[in-house]
């Protein structure tokens, strides 16, 4: 054997072996006692991966790749640390990053191919390259809205999905002429400048509690594009590396949606907001509700057996976790049992509040996923609400008319006593009512989630035990 | 050529069914970490962009190759690091203890 061809099985095998271990490393990560292994495993695969390449016989020089790989690192590092709180933007701008190395690589093997690029291969081209530019610009604006450099309110107007659709069609055109006839070079721009305005458009209309479902989507198209590559560069790793990230976005999705009671389809072509229809129409009177104070609040949480902590988006606003983490520690420590339910839409990003609690060192098995707490409700004697809204609406079981019928919620109404951390009385997210509040076992803890859980704290290791 | 299509497109089909089988499992505590972790996966485009940057085929492909290795390696780094900071915090109550 030449030393060429033993380089390349050399190769070939290292990519094998990283290919293992990547689907090693998604197994490892279905339980937390192992998933600490699995990155190992990704990041064993990705090394081995990397060194195989730069074995690769055609590589004449290494200058630029050196250059590239510490000027990534220097980039990657900052962006591994961020504060927990931003992980949702930090995800959507590395879906955004991601995307656009797949687009650049695109862009390079077109223009050396062109214009002999055989029918199949300018298709997969042009998949790549339109699903990276509606990531690369879409994941941008995602994450400018979260890290709130955009305005999260929902931008709409008449005809914005035709609007969508069509520039979306007129890519799909262009690229079925460039398949039919890939000499028309001409036409290549157009295959990723319209998906880069496509991206922006698809995601003005959405709005922040959308958020979960919009990462995980684009998470899905930046590994199809991944994918698109692999073909295209004949690479099985990056085949099956997109594959396995296509997969997981598309699972991700497919829970928010149902989480949400959206239709996939609604999901899938990115119209989203469409059914946010306002009914926050007119009717403000006052009904009565009952408030409490934290001394009361304290009171009743002391002499409850159980309690469910529901956390929403409002406490990671608030950075409240610290706190409702004091009040875990206190109400432990009085034999109150305390769980957490979280529904899979809390937050902006699917997981979001348990990685906040457990930042907050909550232990794991304490947080309990929507369908598993579900049945808890109605032997607990507090369900507390800290910032979330929508999620707990009972209205979604019960009231058809309502935008969000038919939503799976947390049955917090089911509790002996309701207690809601908010700040006003003003309507949520979508500017749907909450009759959760106005039931006769709800007391209203009216004031800032932190501000709050923090006063119940201290009336609880104040007042009595001391 | 036509073969090497066939191939990949099986290799597509059975990854795509490993993957939901394998992610299904995954628990929604990590989601978060799981999104982090295969993002950092997908970079491993980064194998692409190297080849394309080495090769000095063109400037062109030699420039749009070095942007795409620095943005798939800030993935890379950026997206191990925090998933392993994120697993790091997920503690059992029994292991608090010990």
């Amino acid at each position: 054997m030449n030393p060429t061809a033993s380089t390349d099985v050399v190769i070939e095998v290292a990519y094998v072996i990283a290919t293992a271990l990547f689907i090693l490393s998604l197994k490892w990560l279905s339980s937390p006692t192992t998933a600490r292994r699995g990155v190992f495993a990704g990041e064993a695969g990705m090394v081995l991966a990397i060194a195989g390449t730069l074995l690769y016989h055609g590589i004449v020089d290494y200058k630029w790749i050196a250059t590239a790989l510490v000027l990534g690192t220097v980039i990657g590092i900052p962006l591994g640390r961020v504060q927990m709180t931003a992980v949702p933007q930090r995800t959507a701008l590395s879906h955004a990053f991601g995307a656009l190395c797949v687009t650049l690589v695109g862009t390079a093997e077109f223009y050396l191919r062109a214009p002999n690029v055989p029918k199949f291969m300018m298709a997969v081209l042009s998949m790549e390259v339109i699903l990276g530019s509606l990531t690369l610009t879409g994941s941008l604006m995602a994450a400018g809205k979260l890290q709130e450099v955009l305005p999260q309110r929902p931008i709409t107007y008449k005809g914005q999905n035709f609007v969508n659709l069509s520039l979306l069609g007129i890519a799909i055109g262009v690229a079925v002429l460039l398949i039919l006839d890939p000499s028309r070079m001409y036409l290549y721009p157009a295959i990723v400048v319209i998906p880069l305005v496509f991206g922006v458009m698809m995601i003005i209309p959405i709005g922040g509690a959308d958020m979960p479902t919009v990462i995980s989507l684009l998470n899905s198209y930046a590994g199809l594009s991944a994918a698109a590559m692999g073909f295209v560069l004949d690479s099985k790793l990056l085949i099956v590396a997109g594959a396995l990230d296509g997969a997981s976005g598309f699972i991700l999705s497919v829970n928010m949606s149902k989480a949400m009671n959206r239709s996939f389809s609604n999901v899938l072509f990115g119209a989203f907001g469409q059914e946010q229809i306002s009914t926050a129409g007119g009717k403000e009177e006052a009904k009565p509700v009952r408030s409490a104070t934290a001394e009361e609040a304290a009171a009743i949480l002391a002499a409850a057996n159980k309690v469910v902590i529901v956390p929403g988006y409002g406490m990671a606003v608030a950075q409240a976790q610290h706190k409702v983490r004091e009040l875990y520690d206190n109400l432990t420590k009085r034999g109150v049992d305390v769980k957490f339910g979280i529904h899979p839409v809390a937050g902006r990003m699917p997981g979001h509040m348990n990685v906040l609690l457990a930042e907050a060192d909550i232990p794991y098995d304490k947080l309990l996923a929507m369908e598993e707490i579900n049945g808890d409700f109605l032997q607990t004697d507090v369900s507390l609400i800290i910032g979330a809204n929508d999620v707990t609406n009972p209205a979604a079981r019960s009231d058809t008319s309502s935008p969000i019928y038919g939503m799976p919620i947390l049955d917090c109404d089911k509790a002996r006593t309701v207690m809601v951390i908010k700040r006003s009385m003003g309507a949520g997210f979508a500017g749907i009512e909450n009759p959760l509040y106005y039931l006769d076992r709800t007391l209203m803890l009216f004031g800032d989630a932190k501000g709050f859980v923090g006063n119940i704290v201290r009336e609880l290791s104040g007042g009595g035990h001391g | 050529m036509k073969l090497d299509l066939m191939s990949s497109l099986y290799v597509f089909m059975l990854a795509a069914f490993i993957g939901f089988e394998v992610i299904r499992r995954v628990s929604p505590l990590l989601h978060t970490p799981l999104m982090s972790l295969t993002n950092a996966l997908d970079a491993i485009a980064v194998v692409g962009a190297i080849i394309l940057a080495g090769e000095h085929k063109t400037t062109l492909a030699t420039i749009l190759g070095t942007i795409a290795i620095v943005s798939a390696t800030s993935n890379i780094v950026g997206g191990f690091i925090i998933t392993d900071r994120m697993l790091k915090m997920f503690k059992s109550s029994g292991a608090k203890k010990a």
